[in-house]
């Protein structure tokens, strides 16, 4: 089907994988275990917001749906565009279990109004034993992890995201392709 | 459960699928005629020669192109934007990322080639990123990304080399009848025999070049409205994409002349035909479609973008 697709140059937009992102709870029981690395508590998902009434439509019903979830579980909620033209809906709360389920109420309604596709990945902070901080990035499409570790004037602490992959190398999918794991600058967490 | 906005385009598809079939078609014609008419020894070395050109062009495309339009690759330091851009489409498509360059033109335009998603390359010019806007040339990106996920350049090169071998055989079939003196038919009186029959196959080659020509142009039109329809959908905006357009075929025409002319033969490359302004090019030949079916194509999009879930 692939070849034919090429082919005729129809490529399908690509669905989301949503259900290895519930991983991440795991994965901060063993980087808290194994190596004193603790979630900051604050998460985020970020998605390319489309045009038409449609895409208007479900993200009234998510930011409706969030506001709620918020209140009863006692977090906050932030909605930011950056500069690439990406809205990033930034969540804050102690509880790691919150924080993927409210990560979870945004992916799976944008996905119920059909714009599963506009999903680009979700955020974790973390800080390391020294309190460095990293960032597990979720990959929709891919339905992989890999660590991001920013440093000041756009760097990357290499050596420690690819502690943080040796770290979890059993619990959670690393994503394999090293050139896959692009920089995020400029996140909208703390 | 996965659902997804865009009904498949069936017309678009039945249409490149049809003009697929007559090259074929055509191809599988031409070569019949030449194993008929041919001597035996002259065939493989036509075929040799063509299919020798065809695999240069399809494992070196990439640096052809980029070498012809002087793009130099760049590295996430020199543009940390335009990577970060290309990071983020190809993360959102599900592709590797491919290399990426910058052409010092003040021509408007961008291009991918590549025979396959692990050797692409994307370039722009400095001139579409002194004039779009960043949402603008993101619009272009994707498009241009949805040629490398298509795989254009292969299909394309695949697809232009039964012009190719005809544009060959007419060559050498002419050089053979000059010099060779019916180099084909051994003695004299076969002479007059192969003259008839060079003259038989430069015709019946010139007529298959033509067709072949008009077959790849009309499907390359196909592969354009194709990328535009990806990458819109890839972005969620088909307006900025139409926007990006009119923007870039705008300026093209307030260009000056000799820029453009330069240009011409890489037209098939790129994002947006670079055409000097009072030169009738009729639509049956040209690489891209018109803006107007092209604008079309995104108003449609953007309608069906519209419709409540």
């Amino acid at each position: 089907m692939k070849f034919l697709d090429a082919l005729l140059g129809r490529s399908k937009p690509k669905q989301p994988k949503l259900d290895a992102l519930f991983g991440v709870t795991g994965a901060a029981i063993t980087l808290e275990a194994s190596a004193g690395m603790k979630p900051t508590g604050q998460a985020a998902v970020c998605f390319k917001p489309a045009s038409g009434q449609g895409f208007a439509a479900a993200s009234e019903e998510v930011k409706g749906l969030l506001e709620l979830a918020v209140k009863e579980a006692g977090s906050t909620l932030k909605i930011s565009d950056d500069r690439y033209g990406y809205r990033w809906v930034v969540l804050a709360d102690p509880e790691m279990e919150d924080l993927v389920t409210s990560a979870h109420l945004v992916n799976s309604t944008l996905e119920q109004y059909g714009f599963g596709p506009q999903l680009l990945c979700s955020v974790f902070g973390f800080r390391d034993e020294g309190g460095r901080r990293f960032y597990l990035v979720y990959l929709y499409k891919r339905g992989s992890f890999y660590p991001f570790a920013p440093l000041g004037g756009e760097r990357r602490d290499n050596e420690l995201e690819l502690r943080v992959k040796a770290t979890l190398g059993g619990d959670l999918p690393i994503e394999p392709e090293l050139a896959r794991w692009f920089a995020l600058w400029g996140l909208p967490l703390d | 459960m996965a659902r997804t906005r865009f009904p498949a385009d069936a017309g678009l598809t039945s249409r490149m699928l049809g003009t697929m079939f007559l090259l074929g078609l055509l191809y599988v014609v031409f070569v019949a005629v030449l194993i008929a008419v041919l001597p035996r020894a002259y065939l493989p070395l036509v075929l040799l020669i063509a299919g020798g050109f065809l695999f240069f062009q399809y494992f070196f495309s990439d640096r052809i192109a980029l070498a012809s339009m002087r793009g130099r690759e760049v590295s996430p330091e020199q543009a940390p934007e335009l990577h970060q851009m290309v990071d983020r489409l190809c993360a959102l498509a599900d592709m590797p990322k491919p290399r990426v360059a910058i052409a010092d033109s003040d021509l408007p335009n961008a291009f991918a080639t590549g025979r396959n998603q692990q050797h692409a390359v994307v370039c722009v010019t400095t001139g579409i990123l002194r004039r779009l806007s960043p949402p603008e040339l993101e619009a272009v990106l994707s498009h241009e990304l949805s040629h490398v996920a298509h795989r254009d350049m292969a299909v394309m090169t695949i697809a232009s080399f039964l012009g190719i071998l005809a544009g060959f055989v007419v060559r050498s079939s002419i050089y053979a009848g000059a010099y060779g003196g019916g180099g084909w038919g051994r003695s004299n009186d076969r002479d007059s025999n192969a003259g008839a029959v060079i003259l038989l196959v430069v015709l019946a080659s010139a007529v298959v070049y033509a067709l072949s020509f008009l077959l790849t142009r009309l499907l390359s039109r196909y592969r354009e409205l194709s990328a535009d329809r990806a990458g819109a959908i890839l972005i969620g905006r088909p307006s900025l994409l139409a926007a990006a357009l009119v923007k870039i075929t705008g300026d093209m025409s307030r260009i000056p002349t000799r820029d453009l002319r330069a240009a011409e033969p890489l037209n098939a490359f790129f994002f947006a035909p670079a055409l000097a302004p009072g030169f009738s090019f009729s639509t049956l030949f040209a690489t891209h479609p018109p803006l107007e079916r092209r604008l079309e194509q995104l108003e449609q999009l953007e309608a069906q973008l519209g419709r409540p879930a």
